[in-house]
């Protein structure tokens, strides 16, 4: 266990250590929904939702089921199973009850399912012992973090759409190089708080 | 003994969230029977939950689809009157702003959970799903092949020379998934107890070498078809085609049609090729150079090799138009091949005068 607020590791997850444009998970739908930033901004809410929601959900199976019942070993398969079922879950309950919701979020739900950000945490949290509330902390901080990227690219690509883009690095290229230099940004971040 | 129970603890938690997904879905994602209404006349009934595309396609209307409803390809457009709630942002790329104006959709995107009105193109409900027999099969070329299937059920189509069909390719050693691809009808509209397709070899293709390698005579496979708003318009003007390698299929079975019924329109085909060993069917086309009224055949060798012998047109295909057009505003022009060739030929075609607007392309 380490001490640390969860505030500080909320704030780090944001900026020093951004799931994204540090940790690199979570590029594909990253890569492919992020072409207008009204998608972008529904994609992005659903992965904070649903990062901080699997997080709690993967923080009680795992220390509750995994560790008592020795199955740790069975943390991968395990998690997956829950993520999956939780968004599947999420999505039936919202598409019923929210239309509105549904509409602007809910539809992007089963994009993230299989998303490796949200694994990445659940993950992350167990390797760096953190407790409940910091994993609330850092769940929530890795969803921002990665909402705020994905803002971020998509403003960009909205505003070189009408650019002259060389033709061999139209779309996925260009793409990679504007990540790589907004990853090259935030190291400018890195070190200053650790959270691990 | 250990191991069972830790087999068991995993799958009562799987077990269990699949359990809970099963009730919820019971219980809340439970949409009843929903009513679509096609054109006005016909009415299907299906249960609600799923998406549109697939709906219609269980109810034997087959909308283009080229992703298989992952909306990643923005072909299964549909005009919803009534019922498919608000635009999504998935479909918001692929519409643009007079679609958005006349209600067109996504049809993989809209879910189906109440009654819906939608309107679709008169000929998609003659789109049929055909289980066919492999009767012959051709090489053209070291890698295109002509393949005649023989339709079994039902065992008519009706088609416009030009349109394409989907073939499925089952499931073999390279891919663990029924696949379709499109392909251009080469034989003509009058044949219809069977089709021809022509297939050029493309490296590491999961269809393409299934078909060149795997594919035998007799083999069952199942066709959908026929789509596509690329077919030879009724009209008088002259024609100039331009396709090559496989391309040639949906222009052999428009020129065949023609030469059937002796059209009078003149007709110029320039077929671009790399050396002698990609050209096929020269005799035939030359044939029609005297059957035809009008017709003038035109292969284009773009790096002929010294040993080929060849004393034919060399280069790229646009220079040569202005040689064969003699009224451009009285011409169409059908293009079937890459988007790269298209874009060339059609800048070209525009800017010797050609309408915009007939030049009908489809591009691969």
């Amino acid at each position: 266990m380490i001490d640390i607020h969860p505030f500080i590791i909320f704030l780090a997850a944001i900026f020093t250590s951004n799931i994204l444009l540090s940790n690199f998970l979570g590029m594909c739908s990253f890569l492919s929904i992020s072409k207008e930033v009204e998608a972008s901004l529904g994609l992005g809410m659903a992965v904070v939702f649903v990062t901080v929601l699997t997080a709690a959900v993967n923080y009680v199976v795992y220390y509750q089921i995994l560790v008592p019942f020795e199955i740790v070993y069975l943390q991968y398969i395990i998690f997956i199973i829950v993520i999956a079922a939780t968004v599947q879950l999420t999505e039936i309950f919202i598409e019923r009850f929210s239309p509105a919701l549904y509409y602007s979020l809910g539809i992007f739900l089963p994009l993230i399912t299989v998303n490796c950000a949200i694994f990445g945490v659940a993950l992350f949290m167990i390797i760096r012992k953190y407790t409940f509330m910091q994993t609330i902390g850092f769940a929530a901080g890795s969803g921002i973090g990665w909402l705020l990227a994905i803002m971020a690219l998509a403003g960009i690509r909205q505003r070189i759409k009408e650019k002259m883009v060389p033709a061999g690095l139209q779309g996925a290229g260009i793409t990679l190089i504007i990540t790589g230099i907004m990853a090259l940004a935030f190291v400018g971040f890195s070190g200053s708080v650790i959270i691990q | 003994m250990e191991i069972f129970y830790n087999i068991l603890t995993a799958t009562i938690i799987s077990g269990s969230l699949s359990i809970i997904l099963v009730i919820a879905e019971y219980f809340f994602a439970n949409y009843g029977d929903c009513k679509i209404t096609v054109n006005n006349k016909k009415e299907i009934v299906v249960k609600g939950g799923g998406n549109l595309l697939n709906a219609l396609a269980e109810n034997k209307i087959f909308i283009p689809s080229a992703c298989g409803g992952r909306g990643s390809c923005g072909f299964c457009k549909v005009k919803a009157l009534d019922g498919a709630g608000p635009v999504l942002p998935t479909e918001k790329p692929y519409l643009s702003a007079s679609e958005l104006k006349d209600n067109i959709r996504l049809s993989c995107q809209i879910k189906v959970r109440q009654d819906i009105k939608i309107h679709i193109p008169e000929e998609l409900f003659n789109i049929k799903k055909f289980k066919a027999k492999i009767v012959e099969i051709i090489d053209y070329t070291y890698d295109i092949k002509g393949i005649t299937f023989q339709l079994l059920e039902p065992n008519t189509v009706d088609f416009k020379a030009g349109q394409y069909m989907q073939l499925e390719t089952p499931k073999y050693e390279k891919s663990k998934q029924v696949i379709s691809r499109a392909y251009s009808i080469s034989s003509i509209p009058d044949i219809k107890d069977s089709i021809q397709l022509i297939i050029r070899r493309v490296p590491d293709g999961i269809c393409t070498t299934w078909v060149h390698d795997y594919m035998k005579l007799g083999d069952i496979v199942n066709l959908v078809g026929p789509f596509g708003d690329f077919y030879i318009r009724d009209t008088e003007t002259d024609i100039i085609y331009v396709a090559g390698g496989s391309g040639k299929a949906p222009i052999k079975s428009m020129i065949e049609h023609f030469a059937k019924y002796q059209s009078t329109r003149k007709m110029t085909y320039f077929f671009g090729a790399r050396t002698t060993k990609d050209l096929y069917l020269t005799e035939e086309f030359q044939e029609y150079e005297k059957t035809m009224p009008d017709f003038t055949y035109v292969p284009v060798l773009s790096a002929p090799s010294p040993d080929d012998g060849w004393t034919g047109k060399t280069g790229f295909i646009p220079p040569y138009f202005k040689d064969y057009i003699r009224d451009p505003l009285n011409t169409e022009a059908y293009l079937c091949g890459s988007p790269g060739m298209i874009a060339a030929v059609e800048k070209e075609l525009v800017n010797l005068g050609v309408a915009k607007d007939k030049i009908y392309f489809d591009s691969f």
